[in-house]
């Protein structure tokens, strides 16, 4: 059984218990235990099940390489799925439960699957879900549902806050290990900026637990001095739980803070997301030890070596009384010493290879430890949980020598540099034969701007496994980024490690090295998704040759540990099975982010009314106070509808409509786009901007003009006025005033430059009010100020004047079809205006309206709306807009893609009215259909609805719609599919429903 | 996540401030061009594992477009000019030269 030892745990304040829930068991840990540690202390081995088999699953690892041991943490709008145990900090009152097990982690119904294992091999999803077609409905759909995904997601809202933090430096570090704390003590010396970062709470990495000795201190000392001289340093930053997240382009660097997770009641932000732009980065990142493939390898009770050392040296916890290990090198010897050292049974250490260990071998049979060498293991016994061991010769098939029993099993396949943060933004990597890793290739690092390389790998991480040699690189890491960086280095010799001469290692992917297929079928490589040996024997054997495919067949690698442990393996047998060496099947691409970080985190301020701003016009309050139903807009809000009480938003729509057309209506329409375009060519620009012709455009007047993109397409509309000889006003759609005006700063600075135009978007400047019905110039004439009579101010002409006192443009234009006016004032005085309106048109029955109001009357006008009968696919031409389009003009954007066969092409859809014969409202977008099937094997169309409503100054459903030879088809009755599956039938019309000869608005 | 010098403001942009414009130095082809030209101006691009000039605009800065030389390989940036100009400036080509020699790009040597 796993439990606290009496003495020992450099980590653990023994002084202080803390109280914590699993699977709502209370136990009991110390402060400084990590939740794995404090589990295994109360011999909580099995911790999981696995994706696929839901296998019984234990701890396997003692850091953020953890593939097994996810939880569920905290409760509410603290809940959160996937944490891993290892990293997270135990606190008082810490409350976790196990996931991916029904129901519950003991006895779990999905563990079936595991006898299923033969029917559910590489590639299952693939090859399964083909056919029969109704088995997806009905077997497999419900199945993947019930088995997908391991935790659950939140319910709550996140009850914690985040935060970003933008940070500027000459160099970082990132690793707090002895390589680390070298070369930021360097960086540090030069004067150069530095911060130094650690992802766990603790400095001095491997080196603390495994007794390196340096310039003739104890590790433990040498790295509490070394911190202290980093502190001192006035140009140094150091922080602890702050990880390396992501490396970029030119220097940018992404990290991750957990200010909060182990103080959950302190007030502040639970996670900080560094963004941090330095200009050289050293990765002293270490490296991650690998587990060996044998069978039963996923049992709880089988553990990395170095995690089993950690357990006890670090916090004082031993994994079982009787620890077998199995190893292809000499670190795995350093568990074997320390174990028997804390007064535990060590039956034998299993080494694969013939030779044995150096030093350590001898050291640990001094200790009286049986090391088997050449040998290795046939299988783990034991059914949920280690019980023996069974011993082979690593050379043959797996024929039972011996069996030993053991409740825990310590393992190690060898170490693999951490790469990532190398590889994330160009790093190469090259395949050290000797060593059997990848390790950084310094010869292609990543680059910066400048060209020359921004990152520089230290120590371990650098493939130096030995502590002597990774502190000598270290050192002239830490020198060569401060140097880099501009600082300045001064003469000083690297500090001086002393540890043991090891043996070499030799690459064992497969224990024993001739398994049967029934052990490859018990030998995991991944064991969060569940990926065996076997698994990849198949992909390769099936073709999937290339290290990417095969990946994503078996998803080796593809779970939430991103395959830190079994990436490797998985490669090494994949090349076995392909017969090539290991750098020919090269290896998966590293991304971002190191390990998980939260939603929150990358979120950061931006929630709530933070998320993004909201553009609100001078009236926005009046609307708010007097029932507006808002929609946004681009980012502004406008009312939908003034719903009033006993109203619902329909009966309000209809209401506007009704009292617009036959009495007043005010519509805010301060958000649509003003831009001025001033200067002696603005004329010719405009007319390269606009299909119509501008430049002739008389003082005084309005045109309504339409804008396309290179391409020909439809782009943005709007009434032009002529403001004086070489000044326009151009005003666009609501969400199009800043594209439309980058759109002119483009061509203006990209393409003619040499024109003297300047555009300047002034749609915040001006509120503005559309006074709409046949009351309008009555309400205006009251105000008094200026002659807006037909004779002073004509139809689409426009004035300047003033109305009640305040300062007005006042155009005569309509989107509705009535009498109406827009008037431009000064922003500041816009609610003034707009309340001055209200009151004074009280008498002939004033209301303001929204925007479905506004949309339903220009429906019933035939008027297009930009977005409705336009969807980048659509061109003036095909809306019958051709009398805006300038015959005169050699040239406008879009007109050479006009011209282009396609564009004019007779069988184009073309815009038109549409008329249900029962009155009912058309769905929205839904298809005309036509006998026959096209070449998928659909049904064929003939048209699309564009705009429909329910028309209440006609009391039926209308339409418009883009249909096949629509405009001489008038009077035909096309069909339109429903969602449902039946159709409706509409009536080819005239696009304009209401007015059709423009009589009411020209009075 | 790119830095690059505005040539207007001076300022050293982050990506996040910038917005990407395509391809520089493309000719303008309207009416009266053949279907040739006219396709060659609105879709062919270069699209090069190298060597490669594109516009950017300072869209949270001053508002400027301006042009960019750099790899689009390894991302190094060998300078950004005026948008206002139909070739990369002589200074520009020689720093591309230095180190990139031979390169070639379109007309430009
Ligand atoms: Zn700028």
């Amino acid at each position: 059984m796993s439990t606290r030892l009496s003495s020992g745990g450099r980590l653990v304040n023994k002084d202080k218990p803390v109280e914590f829930q699993f699977n709502g068991k209370r136990l009991k840990g110390y402060e400084g235990d990590t939740l794995a540690s404090a589990l295994l202390a109360n011999d909580q081995m099995l911790v999981g099940r696995s994706f696929k088999y839901h296998r019984p699953r234990g701890i396997v690892a003692s850091g953020a390489e953890e593939p097994n041991a996810l939880v569920n943490l905290g409760q509410g709008g603290k809940f959160e799925p996937n944490q891993r145990v290892t990293t997270t900090e135990l606190f008082d009152g810490l409350y976790a439960t196990s996931q991916n097990h029904w129901p519950t982690l003991e006895f779990d119904i999905g563990a079936i699957n595991t006898y299923l294992a033969r029917f559910l091999p590489a590639g299952f999803y693939y090859k399964m879900f083909m056919f029969p077609r109704p088995f997806w409905k009905h077997v497999y759909e419900p199945f993947i549902r019930q088995s997908a995904g391991l935790g659950k997601a939140p319910k709550d809202r996140d009850a914690d806050t985040y935060e970003h933090f933008y940070a500027f430096y000459d160099v970082v570090v990132i690793g707090g290990g002895i390589a680390g704390l070298t070369a930021a003590l360097e960086a540090g010396k030069s004067g150069a900026r530095v911060l130094v970062m650690e992802q766990t709470a603790a400095w001095g990495g491997r080196a603390v637990v495994d007794g390196v000795e340096i310039d003739g201190q104890a590790a433990e000392e040498w790295v509490a001095a070394s911190v202290e001289a980093l502190q001192a340093m006035e140009n140094v930053e150091i922080r602890t739980r702050l990880m390396g997240a992501g490396v970029y382009d030119h220097g940018y660097l992404l990290a991750y803070e957990r200010l909060r997770d182990h103080l959950p009641e302190e007030k502040g932000p639970r996670h900080r997301l560094w963004r941090i732009r330095t200009k050289q980065i050293v990765t002293a990142t270490g490296a991650i030890e690998r587990p060996i493939s044998f069978a039963g390898n996923d049992l709880p009770g089988v553990m990395l070596a170095s995690a089993v050392r950690d357990y006890v040296v670090n916090w004082g916890v031993s994994i079982g009384d009787r620890t077998v290990v199995v190893t292809n090198n000499d670190d795995a010897y350093r568990t074997a010493i320390v174990l028997k050292e804390a007064g535990l049974d060590v039956p034998a250490i299993i080494d694969a290879r013939q030779g044995g260990a150096g030093a350590l071998m001898d050291e640990a049979r001094g200790l009286g430890i049986r090391v088997e060498t050449g040998k290795a293991i046939a299988k783990v016994k034991g059914k949920g949980r280690v019980t023996g061991v069974a011993i082979c010769a690593q050379a043959g098939q797996g024929g039972v020598l011996d069996e030993i029993a053991c409740d825990c099993v310590a393992m190690s396949g060898g170490w693999s540099p951490v790469v990532h943060l190398w590889s994330h933004c160009g790093g190469k990597l090259k395949w050290d034969d000797a060593q059997a890793m990848f390790r950084p290739d310094p010869a292609k690092a990543p680059k910066g701007a400048s060209g020359e390389a921004f990152v520089i790998t230290a120590g371990i991480a650098n493939g130096h496994l030995r502590s002597a040699d990774a502190l000598v690189d270290a050192f002239e890491a830490g020198r060569s980024a401060a140097k880099a960086a501009g600082g300045k280095v001064k003469a000083g010799k690297a500090p001086v490690a002393a540890d043991a001469d090891e043996a070499t290692l030799e690459a064992i992917w497969l224990m024993p090295q001739g398994a049967s297929i029934k052990l490859r079928m018990k030998a995991w490589l991944d064991f969060q998704n569940d990926v065996k040996v076997s698994d990849v024997q198949l992909a390769a054997r099936e073709g999937f040759e290339s290290v990417e495919h095969a990946k994503r067949y078996t998803t080796l690698g593809m779970a939430t540990d991103q395959g830190k442990l079994s990436n490797i393996n998985g490669l090494a047998i994949l090349s076995d099975a392909l017969d090539q060496p290991i750098p020919q099947t090269g290896t998966t691409t590293f991304r971002p982010p190191y390990t998980p970080i939260s939603m929150g985190a990358i979120a950061g301020e931006a929630r709530d009314e933070l998320f993004q701003p909201i553009r609100r016009t001078p009236m926005y309050q009046w609307h708010e106070a007097n029932g507006a139903d808002f929609e946004p807009v681009g980012h502004w809000r406008r009312p939908y509808a003034f719903v009033r009480s006993g109203e619902s938003v329909h009966d309000a729509v209809n209401r506007e409509v009704m009292n617009t057309r036959e009495k007043l209506g005010l519509l805010d329409a301060s958000t649509l786009g003003k831009l001025i375009v001033k200067g002696p060519d603005a004329g010719k620009f405009l007319d390269m901007m606009y299909t119509n012709m501008m430049s002739t455009l008389p003082v005084g007047k309005c045109r309504y003009g339409l804008m396309c993109n290179e391409n020909g397409f439809l782009s943005d509309d709007g009434v032009v006025a002529r403001i004086n000889e070489d000044t326009w006003l151009c005003h666009t759609t609501t969400g199009g005033a800043d594209r439309i005006h980058a759109w002119m700063e483009d061509w203006l600075q990209c393409e003619w430059w040499d024109w003297k135009v300047y555009v300047a978007n002034v749609t915040e400047q001006y509120a503005q009010v559309a006074v709409v019905g046949p009351n309008a110039r009555k309400v205006l004439e009251k105000i008094g100020g200026m002659d807006v009579s037909k004779e002073a101010i004509p139809f689409m002409q426009w004035a300047d004047g003033e109305l009640g006192g305040i300062k007005a443009r006042v155009y005569r234009i309509s989107f509705s079809g009535e009498l109406s006016y827009e008037i431009a004032v000064p922003a500041s005085q816009g609610r003034a205006f707009w309340d001055m309106l209200l009151e004074a048109g009280e008498e002939f029955g004033v209301m303001p309206y929204g925007t479905e109001c506004l949309h339903i009357m220009r429906a019933e006008k035939g008027f297009i709306m930009i977005g409705d009968e336009t969807d980048g696919t659509v061109i003036p031409q095909d809306l019958n807009l051709n009398w805006a389009i300038s015959k005169k003009k050699e040239d406008y954007l879009g007109k050479r893609a006009q011209e282009r066969s396609h564009m004019a092409d007779p069988n184009r859809w073309k815009l038109v009215g549409l008329e249900t014969l029962d009155g009912s409202v058309l769905p929205d977008g839904a298809y005309a259909v036509a006998p026959g099937l096209n070449s998928n094997g659909q049904r064929n169309t003939i048209g699309r609805v564009t705009s429909t409503y329910h028309s209440p100054t006609l009391n039926k459903g209308i339409a418009m719609g883009l249909v096949h030879n629509g405009p001489d088809r008038m009077g035909d009755v096309i069909e339109f599919r429903k969602v449902d599956g039946t159709t409706v039938k509409a009536r080819i019309v005239d696009q304009v429903f209401y007015d059709k000869d423009g009589e009411k608005q020209n009075v | 996540m790119l830095t690059l010098k505005c040539p207007y403001c001076g300022v050293h942009a982050d990506e996040t401030e910038l917005h990407p414009g395509s391809e520089a130095h493309l000719k303008r082809y309207g009416p009266g061009s053949s279907d040739d030209e006219f396709e060659g101006y609105l879709f062919m691009r270069e699209n090069p594992k190298g060597v490669h000039f594109e516009r950017w605009r300072h869209v949270y800065g001053c508002g400027k477009w301006f042009l960019a030389a750099r790899d689009t390989n390894t991302l190094e940036v060998f300078g950004t000019y005026s948008a206002q100009t139909t070739e990369p400036p002589q200074e520009i080509k020689e720093a591309i030269t230095a180190k990139r020699p031979g390169w070639s790009w379109r007309e430009f040597q």
